[in-house]
């Protein structure tokens, strides 16, 4: 494994890793549209992404952006180790998205001691290094 | 059941510590002429090499280090510590098919002082060795760096749906530290502790690992030698493998294994368990001491209950009960396990399986005749002679 050790004072939280076979999701992003992979020939999302479907091993597929509304499955305050470019503790996420696929992500705006499993959240974008953006979550106020 | 066709002859180990102060290669080659000498048998005679994608060990060093002549079989295990026992597995395919007579396994680590697994290094490329870290890109832009961080998001999960506490988790560390306590070759050798030294220990994820439930970063080896059941008999001290398995399961990950529907259930250890129970009629009452890949304490809990020991949500009432406990129904890890003793990649769950069923453990269960070795996908059963 290729890994550098962060130094101090670099505060742009990591670009994402680019591969061939995720470079379509984080283009997307980078443009502050969230979406997901869906199979061409039978429409299954899937995240992650991957190069062939799964269910019918078509090897077309595009990114459908998603409405980036969801909830939390679970979630972690993660107080060690500690990485410059990150406020502690930094609140990880599992969210639950309205469309059927769960992603990582980070809640922003949010006291640390306030995360509950099940809360409504929605996409917003944090920039990341090599002017890049990634998919975060907002709390999402809920009209009754 | 059919009478097991390859046994365990040797086990061998360097100390564990937080600086061995020389190379992995040179780790290995102690465990391993550690091992061969516990068999009574010699470089000479191996012929096969097993160890994991992530280990750093060069077969073509470690031969030029041990001087074995010729080499017949070599594979390594991938699934990073998940895949710890599937090195028993390709040791018996090597043996069975005939492929290789006599066949080393082998794990060396300076986990402590060279790649550390603790610290927050970020990723620049996509995969580790093959190792089913490929799946840590979803989780480095937003610092999700380590094992611990990536397993803590199905702990809390797992405590949301079933009420489980940092204090449940708590108890089962205080009966890792005491068999620890007693385990001269522990790094905690000597250092128990009270569920309140576990409680006050800080946060490393919150609310599901503290530092105390983190396995030890480790400078060290372990290595033993496989053979046929036959030939196992002209050796001091043979332990059959009566069942071994690996079921890695589509979207289940490694450490960060979030994609599954049901986080709190360990889709690899139910797989697992049929394999190692269901498929070869061995019960679960006949294991007599436990050895559970105990990386981070939620993955024991979750273990117990994938191996289908307790129902979903009664590993913490197991726990609280005793059972891990030298008197309980289920002894479990009792060198200290990863968090108490150290961790070897957990190699050294194996050799402290053979260790009980050879009567030499330094916490010695009486008459304990089989053992379960769980890496939650990969396990083997092993049986005294």
């Amino acid at each position: 494994m290729t890994s550098v050790e962060e130094k101090p004072g670099e505060l742009t939280r990591p670009a994402p890793i680019l591969t061939e076979d995720n470079k379509a999701y984080w283009k997307e992003t980078v443009q502050g549209r969230f979406g997901v992979q869906r199979c061409t020939q039978c429409g299954r999302l899937q995240h992650p992404p991957r190069p062939m479907c799964p269910v019918c091993h078509s090897l077309e597929h595009w990114i459908v952006e998603l409405a980036g509304i969801g909830v939390i499955h679970s979630f972690s305050l993660l107080h060690h180790p500690r990485h410059p470019a990150f406020t502690y503790p930094v609140i990880a996420v599992l969210v639950d998205l309205d469309e059927g696929i769960r992603v990582a992500s980070n809640l922003v705006g949010t006291d640390p001691a306030e995360v509950r499993i099940g809360m409504p959240v929605q996409v917003s974008f944090a920039p990341a290094r090599d002017d890049t953006a990634v998919p975060v979550f907002e709390l999402r106020a809920v009209t009754a | 059941m059919n009478r097991p066709a390859v046994s365990i002859v040797g086990i061998g180990q360097t100390e564990f510590s937080k600086g061995a102060g020389r190379s992995e290669t040179q780790l290995a080659a102690e465990a391993i002429v550690a091992a061969l000498s516990d068999a009574g048998l010699t470089t000479d005679n191996v012929d096969g090499l097993v160890s994991y994608t992530i280990d750093p060990v060069e077969e073509t060093e470690l031969v030029r280090a041990l001087g074995i002549p010729e080499i017949h079989w070599s594979s390594r295990v991938p699934y990073g510590g998940a895949g710890s026992q599937g090195v028993l597995q390709h040791a018996s395919a090597a043996v069975t098919s005939g492929g290789a007579c006599v066949v080393v396994v082998y794990r060396a680590c300076k986990a402590r002082t060279a790649a550390r697994f603790g610290r927050a290094v970020v990723a620049t490329s996509p995969t580790s060795s093959h190792s089913g870290s490929t799946a840590m890109q979803w989780c480095t832009p937003y610092g999700i760096l380590t094992p611990a961080s990536w397993m803590s998001l199905n702990a809390t999960r797992y405590m949301h749906m079933y009420g489980v506490t940092s204090a449940d988790f708590g108890r089962a560390v205080v009966q890792l530290r005491d068999y620890a306590a007693t385990n001269p070759a522990a790094h905690f050798h000597g250092r128990p502790i009270t569920l309140d030294d576990h409680q006050s220990s800080r946060w490393i994820a919150e609310p599901a690992i503290r530092l105390l439930d983190c396995c030890q970063e480790t400078d060290g080896a372990v290595a033993l030698v496989v053979t046929s059941a036959s030939r196992a008999t002209d050796t001091p001290s043979p332990v059959d493998i009566a069942a071994s398995g690996t079921a890695a399961i589509f979207e289940e990950e490694v450490a960060s294994n979030h994609y599954r529907p049901d986080l709190t259930r360990m889709d690899g250890a139910v797989a697992l368990a049929e394999q190692l129970f269901d498929v070869t009629g061995i019960s679960r009452d006949d294991i007599d001491v436990a050895m559970i890949y105990d990386a981070f304490t939620p993955m024991l809990f979750m273990q117990l209950e994938g191996l289908g020991f307790c129902k979903p949500g009664e590993a913490k009432g197991f726990v609280a009960d005793g059972r891990l406990g030298p008197a309980g129904s289920l002894p479990c890890n009792t060198n200290g396990g990863l968090i108490g003793e150290g961790y070897i990649h957990g190699l050294n769950l194996t050799t402290e399986a053979v260790r009980q069923l050879r009567g030499t453990a330094a916490n010695q269960i009486t008459g304990a005749r089989t053992a379960l070795v769980s890496a939650s996908r990969t396990g083997v059963i092993l049986r005294k002679r």
